[in-house]
């Protein structure tokens, strides 16, 4: 129980920092890798606290995938050098208080809402299925997850489909003046336009134009 | 403070969401660290989904944690392609800068 406690505090002041620091970082490649450091520390609270599938997983997507995609974008926009300060400008100056405002006032009805469950411990004594059966998490979840929402499943892969097609088709550019091989053209090509018999008169030559 | 339970992980994820939050609204930057902003917030909300379902016993969260990830992963390629494509169009991605549909 105190080695849960001390893995809990340590990894959640982690993640809570380096989040702090993701918006924070006046230098956008900091606040990619606090984001990779924020996702490695919450995968491994998933990992202790019994959700190891989704653990591996969360390393696998977010730090294999989706913050090196991050991280790519920055560094091809060359944005990292930006050296304006973090609340730049008097304009933005006026977005601080409502940001401020705004954040604390959802932090404190979320934390309203935990304290409402607080006052009703009995809920969370419902026998843990999870922890008394032998077998592991990443079993169990693949027993349910390709039979009662194998639709749902599904759906996501054609999600993740339409994003790979939406992703290609809007960073798509057709370049002008790039040479390329066409099959289709080099198998359609017929005699006429690719070999001519000319007469050739002599002391004359031929013309040639191409 | 010793015994961690169910609280203290909806806690951890309330704290990340605020700080999302506050990324989302005082970022002055570049839209790339609000994207990021918006992954911390789906990030604490997979984090409320996982401890619910470790507490209460049902893989349901943890499953619906994947969609959720799926989804996220989704929104952060076409949130970078726009940036990209808008980026070669305009030549910035400051948040002051970016007024084309005057909002």
């Amino acid at each position: 129980m105190i080695a849960h406690a001390i893995f809990f505090y340590t990894f959640s002041i982690i993640a809570v920092v380096s989040a702090i620091m993701v918006t924070a970082s006046k230098n956008t490649v900091h606040s990619v890798f606090f984001l990779i450091l924020d996702f490695i520390s919450i995968s491994c609270l998933f990992i202790m606290i019994g959700a190891e599938f989704l653990g591996m997983i969360m390393l696998i997507v977010y730090v294999g995938a989706v913050a090196v995609l991050f991280l790519f974008v920055v560094m091809m926009l060359n944005v990292a050098q930006q050296k304006n300060q973090w609340f730049a400008g008097q304009q933005s100056s006026k977005h601080i208080p409502v940001g401020l405002i705004i954040s604390t006032l959802i932090f404190v009805e979320v934390i309203i809402v935990i304290g409402g469950w607080k006052y009703k411990p009995e809920i969370f004594d419902i026998n843990n299925s999870i922890a008394q059966t032998s077998i592991s998490n990443t079993h169990s979840l693949g027993q349910i997850l390709y039979t009662d929402y194998i639709h749902v499943f599904q759906i996501s892969g054609m999600i993740l489909l339409v994003a790979m097609i939406g992703a290609i088709v809007l960073t798509f550019r057709q370049r002008s003046g790039v040479k390329r091989q066409s099959y289709i053209k080099q198998i359609s090509r017929e005699r006429a336009e690719g070999v001519e018999v000319l007469e050739v008169q002599s002391n004359k030559g031929v013309k040639i134009d191409d | 403070m010793i015994d961690i339970g169910l609280g203290h992980y909806l806690t951890l994820g309330a704290v990340i969401f605020s700080i999302g939050v506050i990324g989302i609204f005082l970022n002055r930057k570049n839209i790339i660290v609000i994207l990021m902003s918006i992954e911390l917030i789906l990030l604490a909300v997979n984090i409320n989904l996982v401890a619910f379902s470790i507490y209460l016993g049902d893989l349901a969260g943890q499953v619906f944690t994947l969609f959720i990830l799926t989804v996220a992963a989704a929104e952060a390629a076409i949130g970078l392609a726009i940036i990209v494509v808008y980026f070669r169009n305009s030549g910035t991605i400051r948040v002051e800068e970016i007024d084309k549909l005057k909002g």
